[in-house]
């Protein structure tokens, strides 16, 4: 009752307050039409984001919440060092490269920093890492900060913590854009062939992705991943190996309606037309004429896609059947981990260990979609 | 005379392009007396909706007044506080576009749409303001005034939803109403209703109006006045009988002078000659829907036949089948007296190279992610099978054929250039095959009349250095008579009458034809009230070419 009350007080204040600042900026600048066509609604988003502004100040500084700290801290690092890179890179380089950086948004430069940062740890993981992602120690549940040797403790079985996730990143990462690759060149491929040929082709294939989107995604997935570790026995990679094929499956479904629809829109163009009454053969059709003009929804659609790829791995990983051990994985790191969430009262840093998988997770998705974003942004300004 | 209802006085706006700021209107000034309509007239991008918008305060986005003021009944609209202009626009002004189809909302109801703006603006109870629309749909001699409104937008026709969508704006007794090219999307036998039904309605009501429109001939029957803008500035204003009987300016002198352009008529078609191109019976249909019934008619080489006829009367079908896209249910299409196999897919290359086609609208005729040298090469290799250095020399040559500088055009995409130039770059592609035979489907309809004519000239140029033929579909009979050498009428998938132009232009007609060709607007002002007359005294029975 009383946190209703105390909502209920604050808007009322907040709509006060909203009168106020318009009235005050009437009064300041009598002439500018800015303050007298505001509406009341323009002035109480200027306050609530104010209020909000405050909140974080007094969580910052007063209540010193650690977890919020640590966010606060990283997104004015991460928007330091966005700024930065971008700052380099209208200094450094060939023309058109200054040119890209000059055009570029904070959101995408960040983006592209990132993905940078993670294709960096990616390959060089085996040199960056401290040990093999594999090797076990005899110091089990080392909690991080106390033993100089493992900076972010072991785990359960002894394994070190900072390794694991730097090798996470080339196994999570790099498998989850092989699958989406093969998902995008068989569901695009088909998509296009569909809308190309029409006819029964278009229905056969139409018809049966409707069946295979049928059933929940994630379902599908189990129960095929149940199907193939019987057929992989004991070879753990070859599970991994279905994974990829499974995830692409399923995901190719999506990018073939996509890639359908698209193509469907730009074969009933009097271009296509004319290149068809020439006498132009399929492939020249579908290179020439139908991809140029698709990239730009279907590079969105890489971006997302990508990212739903990323999460179902994670959370078969998170299920046990996803990427095996010993191969080391966000998702299932996520899941071993899991457990010292409960110590956040008395150790912030151990309660972040299963955070960090996540949140590499979560920071790879944001940047991917920044910079799919732009290159959107950037295509369709280009048609205009 | 009191003061002008509306006051534009040096009105400046820019539109934002890139990063910078262009001049869209340099420094216009207009008035507009109380009853009076007023014709907007000049090519696209000479800023005629930009201004016609602005005598309503407003501006699209991306676009900003930087001086000038729009004065309306003593308000000042570009300085006025966003609800006193709230106040206005809807129930004082009011502005019909140029597309109600696409101006309407498809999920209400036409009469909810009508009713919205007098009971929004508190002038009318809604049991008043349904009586009232009925009231205008009946004024505006729209069927069944009584049950129209509760139609969907989709279920009436074009000509229909531009009069609805002036009962609409009519709805508040405006006293000012912008009319944006209302009927330049609609056949010419629609338009002829929609400008009546206009013109008695703003009469009737003393409305005055600003009407936007690139038509010569439209805009002598609905304005009082003319005035003529190029390039955001105004060309000239005056009287509607001074500008048409003595244009001052050198440029207004060539818009007027555009539909006088005619190619001397060829020599008549020497008996024995066999047709290049011949239809035989064709009956086709799309899935069970019938649209062509029986249709022949012969094509011979160097010559242009023109099909007209409104939409849907299967022009563009016609083409369809003798292009191969469409087969034909019943009979044969001959090329050369041999006959072609019914779809593009069973045709040689040679057969398909001989029968080239140039688009309506050039923006989707051009792939917009291929440069135009690519688009004008590829039928250059595929065909000829040149490559490198010869197909570049080729296409040049071809750039150079159309009027295009080569050096300027060869690697620039279709999205930079302008509507005129795009089509041209359509023939090109045409050309680079080599045809004998090239299907113009509507090729200056969406273009000014002065590109329009640019278009018409190279044509006819083209005819007579590669001895062309050309099937020209066209429903302007304007266009008909500056290029055809013979006519072939279609009406409702049959062909009505066909012969030599001149028979065809000479009385007596087929009454269908006749109705088309004296649907024309002419430039006489007094064309308009004239026709009417003498339809309403049954000289011309009207076939309800605009039925549902």
């Amino acid at each position: 009752m009383s946190i209703r009350a105390g909502i209920l007080i604050a808007l009322v204040a907040m709509g006060a307050a909203s009168l106020g600042l318009r009235a005050i900026g009437r009064r300041l600048w009598p002439e500018s039409p800015y303050w007298r066509d505001m509406p009341l609604g323009v002035a109480f988003g200027y306050v609530l984001a104010a209020a909000g502004f405050a909140l974080a100040v007094k969580l910052y500084f007063i209540d010193r919440i650690v977890f919020f700290r640590w966010a606060m801290n990283g997104l004015i690092a991460f928007s330091i060092a966005a700024w930065i890179f971008r700052a380099l890179g209208r200094r450094i380089g060939p023309g058109w490269s200054r040119k890209l950086f000059r055009q570029m948004p904070l959101t995408a430069s960040f983006g592209i920093l990132t993905v940078l940062a993670y294709a960096f740890t990616a390959i060089f993981a085996g040199w960056l890492a401290p040990y093999g992602q594999a090797e076990i120690f005899d110091a089990v549940n080392v909690l991080p900060g106390t033993d100089p040797a493992h900076p972010l403790g072991t785990d359960q079985i002894g394994r070190d913590i900072l390794t694991r996730l730097i090798y996470g990143a080339q196994n999570t990462v790099g498998i989850a854009f092989a699958t989406t690759l093969i998902a995008f060149f068989t569901g695009g491929s088909l998509g296009f062939l569909a809308a190309t040929i029409g006819g029964w082709l278009d229905q056969l294939l139409s018809r049966g992705i409707d069946v295979l989107m049928a059933i929940p995604a994630l379902i599908f997935a189990l129960l095929l991943m149940t199907i193939a570790s019987a057929w992989a026995g004991s070879e753990r990679w070859m599970l991994t190996l279905y994974m990829v094929l499974i995830i692409a499956l399923i995901d190719a479904t999506r990018v073939f309606r996509l890639a359908r629809a698209v193509a469907g829109n730009i074969v009933v163009m009097d271009y296509f037309e004319a290149a068809k009454l020439r006498g132009e053969r399929l492939p020249y059709l579908i290179f020439r004429e139908i991809l140029p003009n698709a990239t730009a929804p279907l590079l969105a659609e890489f971006g997302l896609r990508f990212c739903f790829v990323f999460l179902t791995i994670a959370a078969l990983s998170f299920l046990g059947i996803g990427i095996q051990p010993p191969l080391a994985d966000w998702g299932t790191m996520v899941k071993d981990l899991a457990q010292f969430i409960n110590f956040a009262a008395f150790s912030p840093l151990t309660a972040a260990l299963p955070l960090m998988a996540a949140g590499a997770i979560a920071l790879l998705t944001v940047a991917v979609n920044f910079i799919v974003d732009w290159m959107l942004q950037k295509s369709s300004g280009l048609k205009e | 005379m009191s003061a002008p209802l509306l006051k534009i006085r040096d009105i400046r706006i820019e539109g934002r392009a890139d990063e910078e700021w262009l001049p869209i209107i340099r420094g216009v000034s207009l008035d507009l007396n109380k009853g009076e309509v007023l014709g907007l007239i000049g090519e696209s991008g000479a800023g005629k909706s930009t201004l016609g918008l602005a005598a309503m305060g407003y501006t699209r986005d991306g676009c900003r007044i930087t001086g000038g003021s729009v004065e309306f009944d003593g308000t000042d609209l570009v300085q006025a506080p966003a609800d006193v202009k709230r106040g206005l626009l809807g129930r004082r002004i009011a502005y019909v576009a140029q597309s109600a189809a696409a101006s309407f909302n498809p999920a209400h109801r036409i009469l909810d749409q009508c009713v919205e703006a007098p009971v929004v603006h508190g002038v009318m109870s809604r049991r008043e303001a349904e009586a009232e629309a009925m009231e205008l749909y009946r004024r505006l001699r729209l069927p069944d005034p009584e049950v129209i409104g509760f139609r969907y937008p989709h279920q009436v026709s074009g000509g229909q939803l531009q009069r609805a969508m002036t009962a609409m704006a009519m709805a508040c007794k405006p006293d000012l109403i912008i009319f944006d090219e209302p009927t330049t999307s609609l056949d010419v036998t629609t338009q002829i209703e929609v400008l009546a039904a206009i013109r008695d309605i703003v009469e009737q009501f003393g409305t005055a109006a600003i009407y936007i429109t690139h038509d010569l001939a439209v805009v002598a029957q609905m304005a009082d006045r003319i005035k003529v803008l190029l390039r955001g500035e105004e060309v000239e204003e005056a009287d509607t009988r001074t500008m048409l009987a003595a244009p001052r300016e050198e440029y207004t002198k060539s818009l007027w002078a555009v539909r006088s352009f005619q190619r001397p008529p060829k020599p008549a078609v020497a008996g024995g000659q066999a047709p290049l191109i011949a239809l035989r019976n064709i009956t086709a249909a799309y899935g069970k829907a019938p649209v062509l019934h029986d249709v022949s008619f012969d094509i011979h080489a160097g010559r242009t036949v023109a099909v007209v006829g409104e939409s849907g009367s299967g022009k563009s079908t016609a083409a369809r089948v003798i292009t191969g896209l469409l087969p034909p249910s019943r009979g044969e299409v001959l090329f050369e007296g041999e006959a072609l196999p019914a779809s593009y897919k069973g045709r040689s290359r040679d057969q398909l190279r001989q029968i080239q086609m140039i688009y309506q609208m050039a923006d989707t005729a051009l792939n917009p992610s291929r440069t135009i040298g690519e688009i004008i090469g590829r039928p250059v290799q595929f065909y000829l099978g040149l490559t490198g250095q010869e197909k570049r020399r080729r296409v040049e040559e071809l750039l150079e054929q159309i009027e295009l500088d080569p050096g300027e055009y060869f690697n620039r995409l279709p999205g930079e250039l302008s509507g005129g130039q795009k089509q041209r770059v359509g023939i090109a592609r045409a050309l680079a095959a080599e045809p004998r035979f090239i299907i113009c489907d509507e090729v200056t309809s969406a273009l000014d009349q002065l590109v329009a004519e640019g278009i018409l000239k190279l044509l006819a140029r083209l005819q007579d250095e590669l001895g062309l033929a050309y099937m020209f579909i066209t429903h302007d009979l304007a266009t008909v008579r500056a290029i055809a050498d013979e006519v072939v009428v279609m009406k409702e998938g049959r062909v009505v009458e066909a012969g030599g132009k001149d028979e065809m232009f000479r009385p007596p007609h087929h009454p269908y034809t006749d109705l088309l060709l004296s649907s024309v607007p002419e430039m006489d002002p007094d064309w308009l009230s004239r026709l009417l007359a003498r339809r309403a005294e049954g000289e011309i029975r009207h076939q309800g070419a605009d039925g549902v």
